[in-house]
């Protein structure tokens, strides 16, 4: 398994957890580079179904953050967004989907070593589970 | 059934309502729905063990309000349901009134939605011990034994949608499964399309599923989709202590917040 490189797909807000890992890279701070980062306007347009997506074309893990609690851009998407991961966790748990797979974080703009090190624990952690075979094989028809 | 067709003869005759929307006998032994439009056709309703469907799926059909102002024959589930329905700007008290049944035959008409949710606060809306311990009884399995169940029970899913159909809190005239541009959820019903389907169907009711039951009586392969819907009632009470089709006036519990609203996994 050593070998192994996950994939994790990162889904980010644009006014904060962006910011802090753009922070990482201007700071010279050096990361896992397994990361696909993916921007969006704010937690709160984060579909659930899109972690699945996610899933279904090959990533075997998650990030998904944004800005802390109090700090959100527009107010309050990142507590929208908060309720629905608490239940959206619940399902997929329930489901037998392994919850591991998925990190949730606040990073701030500020936080540029906060959003390195949640990278890294997230691949190390990751590689760990090992690759997430067992969903990339629903893939069915190969229709997606 | 005599009181029941009384007062839906009554309503008709005095044109306080233009549909009675009921339940009338069915093929072998079942009960199916009827409108009936005069007061002349009021023996066609029946009420029985039988009759379980939650009628407040007719509600929403265009077909059925272009007749007009409607009472409902209505089980617990299916005043939750017009609570619910009202509560999501759907219905108001010039489209409905309610003819509330009881297993003993006797019939309360709720004429307004005030007076249903007074009704409706009198009924217990927690779900069952036996549904509670069934509950339990997956949660307890392990992982994998989770994963392998849910796989094979999502294996016989079709994709025929009854379970949509049956819903009356599933009325988006243009579902996301018919988004295709891209296709948002697979077609085929393979393992994958069958998974994020029911992940949909399921994460759409949160908050707003009544527990009817209807979901799982549709489905043509017993796929137990009540489960599922359970599983997110329990979760949203014990997160946000709300509980859907109680009050007429209320915001969805997915669609608010608390600050304060806590877990332990953001980290
Ligand atoms: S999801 Fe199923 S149980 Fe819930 S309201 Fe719809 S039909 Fe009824
Ligand atoms: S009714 Fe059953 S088979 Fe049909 S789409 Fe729903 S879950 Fe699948």
């Amino acid at each position: 398994m050593s070998d192994f490189n996950p994939k994790i797909v990162a889904f980010v807000c644009n006014w904060c957890t962006y910011a802090g890992a753009d922070l990482t890279g201007t700071s010279r701070m050096k990361y896992s580079p397994q990361v696909s980062i993916i921007r969006f306007p704010c937690t709160g347009r984060i579909d659930f179904m899109l972690l699945l997506k996610a899933f279904a074309n090959g990533a075997d893990g998650i990030i998904v953050s944004g800005c802390h609690p109090n700090d959100c851009h527009y107010s309050s998407g990142n507590f929208h967004a908060r309720r629905r991961w608490i239940v959206f966790r619940g399902l997929l748990d329930f489901l037998g989907i392994d919850v591991r797979r998925v990190r949730f974080s606040w990073v701030s703009a500020a936080e540029g070593a906060k959003w390195a090190q949640l990278v890294n624990d997230t691949a190390e952690h990751v590689r760990q589970l090992g690759p997430f075979s067992g969903y990339h094989r629903l893939r069915g028809l190969g229709v997606g | 059934m005599e009181t029941l067709r009384d007062k839906a003869r009554e309503l008709l005759a005095a044109r306080t309502v233009q549909v009675i929307i009921g339940y009338g006998q069915g093929s072998g032994g079942g009960a199916r729905a009827v409108f009936v439009r005069e007061a002349a056709e009021a023996d066609a309703l029946i009420f029985n063990e039988a009759c379980r469907q939650n009628l407040a799926v007719y509600l929403m059909k265009p077909e059925v309000r272009k007749l007009g102002k409607a009472a409902l024959v209505a089980t617990p589930s299916a005043l939750r349901t017009i609570l619910q329905l009202a509560a999501e700007n759907q219905v108001g008290d010039h489209d409905l009134l309610a003819l509330a049944v009881h297993a003993a035959g006797e019939v309360t008409l709720l004429a307004t939605l005030q007076a249903i949710e007074a009704h409706v606060t009198e009924l217990d809306a927690d779900l069952s011990a036996a549904e509670k311990a069934e509950l339990r009884k997956y949660e307890a399995l392990s992982l994998e034994q989770r994963r392998e169940y849910w796989q094979e029970q999502f294996s016989r899913c079709l994709k025929c949608y009854a379970c949509r159909a049956a819903c009356p809190l599933c009325y988006c005239s243009r579902c996301t499964v018919e988004c295709n541009q891209p296709q948002w959820i697979p077609v085929p019903a393979h393992d994958l399309g069958n998974l994020e389907w029911n992940v949909m169907r399921a994460m759409h009711l949160a908050g707003r599923c009544v527990n009817c039951g209807d979901c799982s009586r549709a489905c043509p392969v017993a796929i137990p989709l009540y489960l599922l819907n359970q599983k997110l009632i329990s979760d949203v009470f014990a997160n946000f202590n709300a509980r859907s089709g109680m009050a007429a006036k209320t915001d969805n519990a997915m669609s608010i917040f608390k600050p304060d609203d806590s877990e332990d996994f953001i980290r």
